[in-house]
């Protein structure tokens, strides 16, 4: 992939480019000063402290600092927001969240809304990332046939991607509302207007669905561009030999795509372990607490609820931190082992 | 080049801007039921012209924000200068005492020295604001679809079974559903206190949910289930956010609204003459008719850094020729006891305005003695918060009602106890 | 048509075979259900409440025809009439009481005719009610949070792409011990969201008083995970010789940072100022956690504050949505070939 562009520009702009530059370039340079000087102290390698340094400043400062006081603050209740205001009890806030009389009953523990929101949590992964990976698949096999404006349909795919959250929520709960559109849609096949997300069937149907919808766009084209890679004379061998379409993907597209399958597998599988904001837009948790999942359960027992609990949800939010890593420890040795193995192949 | 320099300018603008505020601003935050916003803006940018060392900025908010936002900001020391707010009791300690920067406490005391209680900690003698309105909850008519049907609207010593069976009956004839009840805890206390509930126990603290307050949640949870309550509203969000089942009476398409008298103002704009509505005072349970008192307060935030700038603004607005202009101009029952007292001339043409708040203003009276402890009462808000979350998850089909009234006195505990 | 699918069907080459059928299908429903939504809401973007409260819903926006009748000062909507004699009379309706209506004929202002509300429907016209994009700019504040959301993204993005590619390049191109650490911390953000860190962040930002600022809203945001590994992917592609001769030539590492490896990073760089312009226009929960002060308001979070309950204006709302999604829909139009070839083509193999 050639990497200058400059040369394939028109000279017009780059007579703008190189204004615009100007004063950049006059920053730049007085910046090398300071960095001349340090790379005499540090060395070559050195140097590579000083790239890194305002990276892992803001990440120190803004992500490591938070999920350090994390810990610490799920051993501390009260509903003062300050470290130091707040009183230490232990571990009691991981004992309430774990005391249950059987953990695949809600109804049976303390924090149940906590399990409801987990065990929604669990079953909705399961189905989003299934139904995702198989739409997200179809679509990227579809879109790597021979088609005239492939462009438009890839960009029709990709478009809900690029939608804010809220808007999705917002364009989906408009639809979805009594007197909305699809009401309006089946009301001709003699459906009367249901509120659909007043279920909790449909509730979780949709909130399955809107997700996919407004991220399926997105590992398409990853998966489109693993498709892309697949050498064109293994499917003309394969034509020549008059073999079954469904025969081919099985034995040359599948094993070649799994690689970006399982990078898929990964990002759909920890986006979909965090899913709050368009289900929150969308159903607010609701019916009951059906469409609660565990960030929303974090937000509101941290921030949003009246019986706020920061302790709690901090707790809540450390247990949960924990399964990302584990799931992903576990994919990447999945996806290191293939890896080995496709590359034996 | 000079679009550049705009751009360059705008940028500018917003990094000034997004310093921290600066003396001499004084931050309201603000939410509206209905069109007090444009009324308060009014009354405030006078004051401004009277004032011009005071920088008076208002912050037009949801509700939301209020309730769920506000308490966050206060915990971390931060937040408005003044801010109006619905649940003032609990987070009473983060309002500031107004008491020795007033010009004249004893006014203050005089005429709102009713309410001064339901926004200051409990044993404190604090002037931390005062009441925006007074409100009643209570039931809103469809008087036209009940015409249209053929249905009397029951009279004011009907049950809570009557009316939901009048409305029962509108519904099924008008094709409209028949009753519904804004998604809040506050709302059903008013009922459950009919029913013979009490929350607060001997020693100040919550007690378990009693028989009167079952006796009324149960009959909600059936009416929700059976058809008679549109269950959306209480199903369509979780946890404890609020939501106002407003929205279907105002489309005409709901013949019974229990809600408060806040609503009137929203009434006269958005409805219009499209159908005519009566307030109807609160249905009665076994033991009372009552509803809920309450109410918006203004209160000002401890943490300020302008405290004596907030005081000249709250000193303006609780006056009484401001408070009277407020009232009549946001079609509000004002809590200042001289203008109260005195003669409303409310600043509407819409008659079903001037009998609805007339209606309110007589309701009151039918308040029982539980429900006028309650917007003085620390636990208030816990209480209200379980009842909404717990049942809602009923009305969902996800818990037993049982086990929601074990879960209500459990949430509840927690909370007392300081989580 | 015959020549699109004949093009269409070149590799087949024998009429429609299922998986053609199965690719069509999949490619309309994509239209209808990809595009069909935002269209919707588009349309709908342009109604006056009145027409958005009714269902079912029209899908053009309609308003009602209001005629200026002699002897009243205001214009009075126009109605379809049945009258009991069969015909149908366009009136206008003077006050509704009760059921009743009292209509006026324009054309004879003098005398009242009474209808039931039953019998009458309003004359209706097709029209985009344009007030609905204007009035928020004008009443609202809807301009603050459109510059709001323009300086938390284009100042994010600036610092994203200059501190991500520092990292980046220290990452790709020099050995140090501890680098596996690092990749591994930073790895390790990918896995936790903000919602797990929300509640320390925030007092973390409230002790470094950045509460209730654009900077507290921009600050936390930008040393991204996925920028880091794109950019670390892209240069790994750089061939070292070059940065030895550079080297040779007595450059210093800045001077090789910036003279070299940026402008031949130029590609991932525009991918990953594309995704921080959209990730940080669609920012919701943190800028609503963070910010109180509604001049400072991201036009997300003004979105969500005016899509309150109460006062809801479901018109305005619609229509900044549609406001809303403007960059976006601009970026995926022009910029489209640059996500998707980036996407492709920085290493996500």
């Amino acid at each position: 992939m050639t990497a200058k562009t400059a040369s394939s520009e028109p000279s017009a702009r780059t007579g703008l480019r190189q204004a615009l530059l100007a004063p950049v370039r006059l920053v730049m340079g007085l910046v090398d000063i300071p960095m001349r000087g340090w790379q005499k102290l540090t060395g070559l390698n050195g140097m590579a402290g000083v790239f890194l340094a305002p990276n892992m400043l803001i990440f120190t400062v803004f992500v490591l600092l938070p999920l350090v006081i994390n810990f610490i603050y799920s051993t501390t209740s009260g509903s003062a927001i300050f470290l130091q205001n707040r009183t230490y009890v232990g571990a009691d806030q991981y004992r309430i969240l774990f005391d249950c009389g059987s953990y695949l009953d809600p109804s049976t523990c303390a924090a149940d809304t906590f399990w409801a929101a987990v065990r929604n949590t669990a079953v909705f992964v399961v189905f989003q990332v299934t139904v995702m990976l198989i739409a997200a698949l179809a679509t990227a096999l579809i879109l790597n046939r021979e088609l005239s404006n492939r462009g438009f349909w890839r960009a029709v795919f990709f478009f809900p991607v690029l939608l804010s959250p809220v808007v999705v929520g917002l364009i989906w709960k408009w639809i979805l509302q009594r007197e909305g559109l699809l009401n309006y849609a089946l009301s001709p096949f003699g459906f009367e207007p249901f509120s659909w997300l007043s279920d909790r069937f449909w509730a979780f149907f949709f909130a399955v669905f809107v997700s996919v919808w407004a991220h399926m766009g997105f590992y398409a084209l990853i998966l489109l561009a693993g498709l892309q890679a697949i050498p064109r004379d293994l499917y003309e061998a394969a034509a020549m030999d008059s073999a079954r379409p469904t025969r081919i993907f099985r034995r040359i597209t599948l094993p070649l795509l799994m690689p970006n399958l399982i990078v898929v597998l990964v990002l759909a599988l920890i986006r979909a372990v965090q899913i709050f904001d368009e289900v929150f837009v969308l159903t607010g948790g609701g019916p009951g607490t059906s469409t609660m999942y565990i960030t929303q359960y974090i937000y509101e027992t941290g921030f949003a609820s009246s019986l706020r609990n920061p302790g709690l949800a901090s707790a809540a939010s450390i247990l949960m931190g924990i399964v990302l890593v584990i799931l992903t420890l576990v994919q990447l040795g999945v996806s290191n082992r293939n890896e080995k193995k496709g590359a034996r192949q | 080049m000079t679009r550049m320099k705009s751009i360059g300018a705008a940028f500018a603008a917003v990094l000034l801007s997004s310093v921290a505020a600066h003396a001499g601003d004084v931050r309201i935050m603000w939410y509206s039921d209905g069109g007090e916003g444009e009324v308060i803006k009014d009354l405030l940018s006078r004051f401004s012209k009277a004032n011009p060392d005071v920088n008076v900025i208002l912050d037009e908010v949801s509700y939301d924000v209020v309730k769920e936002q506000l308490p966050v900001q206060l915990e971390a020391g931060q937040g408005p200068d003044i801010a109006r707010v619905t649940n003032l009791k609990a987070p009473a300690q983060h309002w500031l005492d107004l008491r020795p920067l007033l010009a004249d406490a004893k006014y203050w005391d005089d005429n709102f020295g009713a309410q001064a209680d339901w926004m200051r900690p409990d044993g404190s003698n604090a002037i931390t604001g005062f009441m925006t309105q007074l409100t009643l909850t209570g039931g809103f008519v469809n008087k036209t679809l009940f015409e249209q049907a053929g249905v009397e609207i029951p009279g004011p010593k009907a049950t809570w079974d009557d009316w939901a069976a009048a409305a029962k009956k509108v519904a099924d004839s008008q094709k409209v559903f028949a009753m519904a009840i804004d998604r809040s805890g506050h709302r059903v206390s008013g009922p459950n206190i009919s029913y013979g509930a009490n929350y607060i126990a001997a020693d100040g603290k919550p007690a378990p949910i009693d028989q009167g307050a079952k006796d009324f949640l149960s009959r909600f949870v059936k009416w929700n289930e059976d058809g008679t309550i549109n269950k959306d509203v209480w199903v369509s969000a979780a946890g404890t956010t609020y939501r106002s089942a407003a929205e279907d009476f105002i489309n005409g398409g709901l013949a019974y609204l229990y809600s408060g008298s806040w609503q009137v103002s929203g009434f006269a704009q958005k409805i219009g003459d499209n159908f005519d509505w009566v307030m109807a005072g609160s249905p009665c349970g076994s033991v009372a008719c009552s509803g809920m008192q309450g109410g918006a307060g203004l209160v000002a935030v401890k943490y300020t850094k302008n405290p004596k700038d907030v005081a000249k603004v709250m000193d303006y607005l609780a006056g009484a020729d401001v408070q009277k202009e407020f009232a009549e101009r946001s079609l509000f029952i004002p809590a200042h006891k001289g203008v109260a007292a005195g003669q409303m001339d409310f600043k509407t043409d819409n008659p079903h305005v001037q009998a609805a708040l007339k209606a309110f203003v007589e309701a009151a009276g039918q308040t029982a003695a539980p429900a006028m402890k309650l917007p003085g009462w620390k636990w208030s808000d816990a209480y209200y918060s379980a009842i909404v979350a717990r049942i809602s998850q009923v009305i969902a089909g996800e818990m037993k009602l049982d086990d929601a009234y074990a879960r209500i006195d459990e949430d509840i505990k927690a909370k007392v106890a300081g989580n | 048509m015959s020549a699109v699918s004949a093009f269409l069907l070149r590799r087949r080459g024998r009429g429609w075979h299922w998986t053609d059928v199965v690719t069509w299908i999949w490619l309309i429903s994509g239209v209808i259900l990809m595009f069909g939504p935002a269209v919707w809401l588009v349309f709908s973007s342009f109604k006056t409440p009145a027409a958005l409260a009714e269902f079912p819903p029209s899908f053009l926006p309609y308003v009602t025809e209001q005629a200026v009748v002699p002897g009243y000062d205001k214009p009075l909507p126009l109605y379809n009439v049945a009258m009991p004699d069969g015909s149908t009379r366009v009136l206008a309706e003077v006050r509704r009481i009760g059921i009743i209506g009292q209509m006026v004929d324009p054309k004879q202002p003098g005398e009242i005719v009474k209808a039931n509300i039953k019998d009458r429907t309003p004359v209706r016209q097709v029209e985009f009610a344009g007030g609905n994009y204007t009035e928020p700019f004008q009443r609202f504040d809807f301009f603050l949070f459109l510059r709001n959301s323009v300086f938390v993204t284009v100042v994010a993005t600036a610092i994203t792409l200059l501190v991500n590619s520092m990292a980046a390049f220290a990452l790709s191109k020099y050995q140090f011990p501890g680098r596996t650490a690092v990749m591994l911390m930073i790895l390790a953000t990918l896995m936790v969201p903000l919602s797990v860190i929300v509640v320390p962040l925030y007092s973390v930002i409230g002790t470094l008083n950045l509460f209730d600022s654009l900077w507290g809203v921009i600050l936390p945001t930008v040393a991204t995970p996925t920028g880091v590994f794109l950019l670390r992917q892209y240069m790994l592609t750089i061939p070292d010789e070059l940065l030895d001769a550079a080297r040779m030539d007595k450059a210093s590492e800045w001077q090789i940072y910036w003279r070299i490896i940026l402008p031949l990073s130029a590609p991932a760089l525009a991918v990953l100022a594309i995704f921080s312009v959209v990730w940080r226009w669609n920012d919701f929960l943190w800028p609503l956690i963070v910010l109180s002060r509604k001049e400072l308001y991201t036009l997300q979070v003004g979105l969500n504050v005016y899509a309150g309950e109460l006062n809801v204006q479901w018109h305005y709302i619609l229509a900044m949505t549609v406001v809303s999604m403007i960059p976006v829909v601009l970026i995926f139009v022009f910029l489209q070939r640059f996500i998707t070839t980036g996407i492709a083509g920085s290493g996500l193999k």
